[in-house]
């Protein structure tokens, strides 16, 4: 009877993909790991792209409201204001005319992803902060995205960090809307929640007013490796 | 041929097909939602990442359920059977797979296409519901198991999106067989020409798979009334075409 009505090849398939999918979550790091090494020297060479919608190292871009907000160079501003003796807004002209910094780190997500060696070039948020004047009552910064939804914060220490800010140029070119551009904010030491896109207003304020992913479960204070449960190496 | 053939050979029944389209909606809403967050063009179309979240998150809870419930409940009979016949792959099974011995195969109510497909997407559900709530609820889980687990749920997100690609784009191909799972019936044309073993099964006739493989059907034929040889000894002297003589009486498969 058993061979008249076939073998159950249907119920060893079933239970070897879910082995699969079980073995996947426990040595999955390791083979992504080494399938990163792999592709990573076939994606530099892909002129079609196609090798970039594979679930590779490279940014996946999340964004909160409808489609991502496009704002053109010279129609850009940046604010700030709150707590501050002098209150300005600059154009994207102005801010890139400041100073410059050039920090060189990966570039982690809490949702797990890594992008090596990522140089990132703007303005340190210190240098913003002294053309403002800091009142002393102001212990805290607010940032608004022109996505008209976002927001993040940061403790007035965590914005003094060298490693932190106002940043215009990736890889040496002009930050895309992809990533945030014409300007955002980056938070190198933390996990990219922290790093606000399309940043509009930098208010400095009284206390730490949690900001959107934060609402939503993730933790305040988001140095990578310290916080939200992970482990990653810290950048 | 003592029984009339009906006019439409009942295929999948009401409960079947609500099972059937409340899992597609599910998955198709799922494949959606979940692609936007992380396929970077749609992503960027899309956007609203936390409306996506949380209805890919409820959806995907949800997905699993319609065909549990349906295998539980006491009118599930024919789905159940379904799902063994699914199980079961049989000589002309593995026949179909050969370009050569396709022509010869005599399938019942799955191709083997169809049983392969089922089996890969109830699996997938499986690991995309487990590697889904490491995701979500991932406190108990060292990094690298995250890691794993989206790895998991990258790729079998893949391998979905292609089988229910390819499922959907077979089933426009036939709109005969679509018909099954859209109204319930099939004509009795198509079931005779491509599920001959399960025609004979339903109409109770084993002239569909002498129709399928007149020669095959006939040497069986030939060999019964003279021999008096039972189908399953014709099995042993035809191991190919054997497959055809085995079903045609039976009617429990």
């Amino acid at each position: 009877m058993t061979d008249e009505r076939g073998t159950p090849v249907g119920r060893r398939v079933f239970l070897g993909l879910v082995g699969l999918g079980a073995a996947g979550v426990v040595v999955g790091a390791r083979v992504q790991n080494w399938l990163e090494q792999v592709v990573a020297p076939i994606e530099a060479k892909d002129f079609t792209g196609l090798t970039s919608l594979l679930p590779f190292g490279n940014y996946r871009f999340y964004s909160i409201t409808g489609s991502f907000p496009q704002r053109a160079r010279d129609k850009y501003t940046l604010q700030v204001n709150g707590l501050v003796e002098k209150p300005f807004t600059i154009s994207y002209q102005e801010l890139t005319a400041m100073p410059a910094v050039k920090v060189e780190r990966d570039f982690q997500c809490v949702t797990g992803w890594r992008v090596p060696n990522q140089h990132w070039t703007g303005v340190q948020l210190s240098r913003l902060l002294d053309r403002a004047g800091v009142k002393p009552a102001a212990k805290a910064l607010r940032f608004v995205s022109f996505d008209g939804e976002y927001t993040e914060s940061l403790t007035l220490a965590q914005a003094r960090r060298p490693d932190v800010m106002v940043a215009y140029e990736l890889e040496g070119k002009p930050l895309s809307s992809e990533h945030g551009g014409p300007a955002r904010l980056y938070v190198a030491p933390m996990y990219g929640y922290k790093s606000c896109k399309w940043l509009q207003t930098i208010e400095l304020t009284a206390e730490v007013e949690p900001g959107y992913w934060e609402q939503n479960g993730y933790d305040v204070d988001g140095w990578v490796g310290r916080s939200n449960g992970r482990d990653d190496a810290p950048t | 041929m003592i029984t009339p053939v009906p006019a439409r050979l009942p295929r999948f029944d009401r409960l079947e097909r609500y099972a059937h389209w409340a899992t597609a909606t599910l998955m198709l809403i799922l494949l959606f939602t979940g692609f936007s967050m992380y396929a970077g063009p749609l992503s960027q179309l899309v956007g609203r990442r936390l409306l996506m979240r949380t209805v890919h998150l409820y959806a995907g809870l949800l997905l699993p359920i319609p065909v549990l419930v349906a295998i539980a409940l006491r009118a599930g009979g024919p789905l159940r059977e379904d799902l063994g016949r699914l199980n079961r792959w049989t000589r002309d099974d593995r026949a179909w797979w050969s370009k050569r011995r396709r022509g010869t195969a005599q399938l019942g109510k799955f191709n083997p296409g169809q049983k392969l497909n089922a089996t890969f997407i109830g699996a997938s559900m499986v690991v995309m519901l487990m590697s889904g709530l490491i995701l979500k609820w991932y406190n108990p889980f060292s990094d690298s198991w995250r890691q794993g687990a989206t790895f998991v749920h990258d790729w079998f997100a893949i391998g979905l999106l292609f089988a229910i690609i390819g499922h959907i784009t077979l089933a426009f191909r036939d709109p005969d067989a679509l018909n099954g799972m859209v109204h319930g019936w099939v004509k009795p044309g198509w079931a005779r020409a491509h599920r001959p073993r399960w025609y004979a099964e339903v109409t109770g006739s084993d002239d569909g798979a002498t129709d399928a493989v007149g020669n095959v059907g006939a040497r069986a034929a030939e060999h019964e009334p003279e021999s008096g040889l039972s189908t399953r000894e014709v099995t042993v002297v035809d191991p190919v075409h054997g497959g055809a003589g085995d079903g045609i009486g039976e009617r429990e498969l």
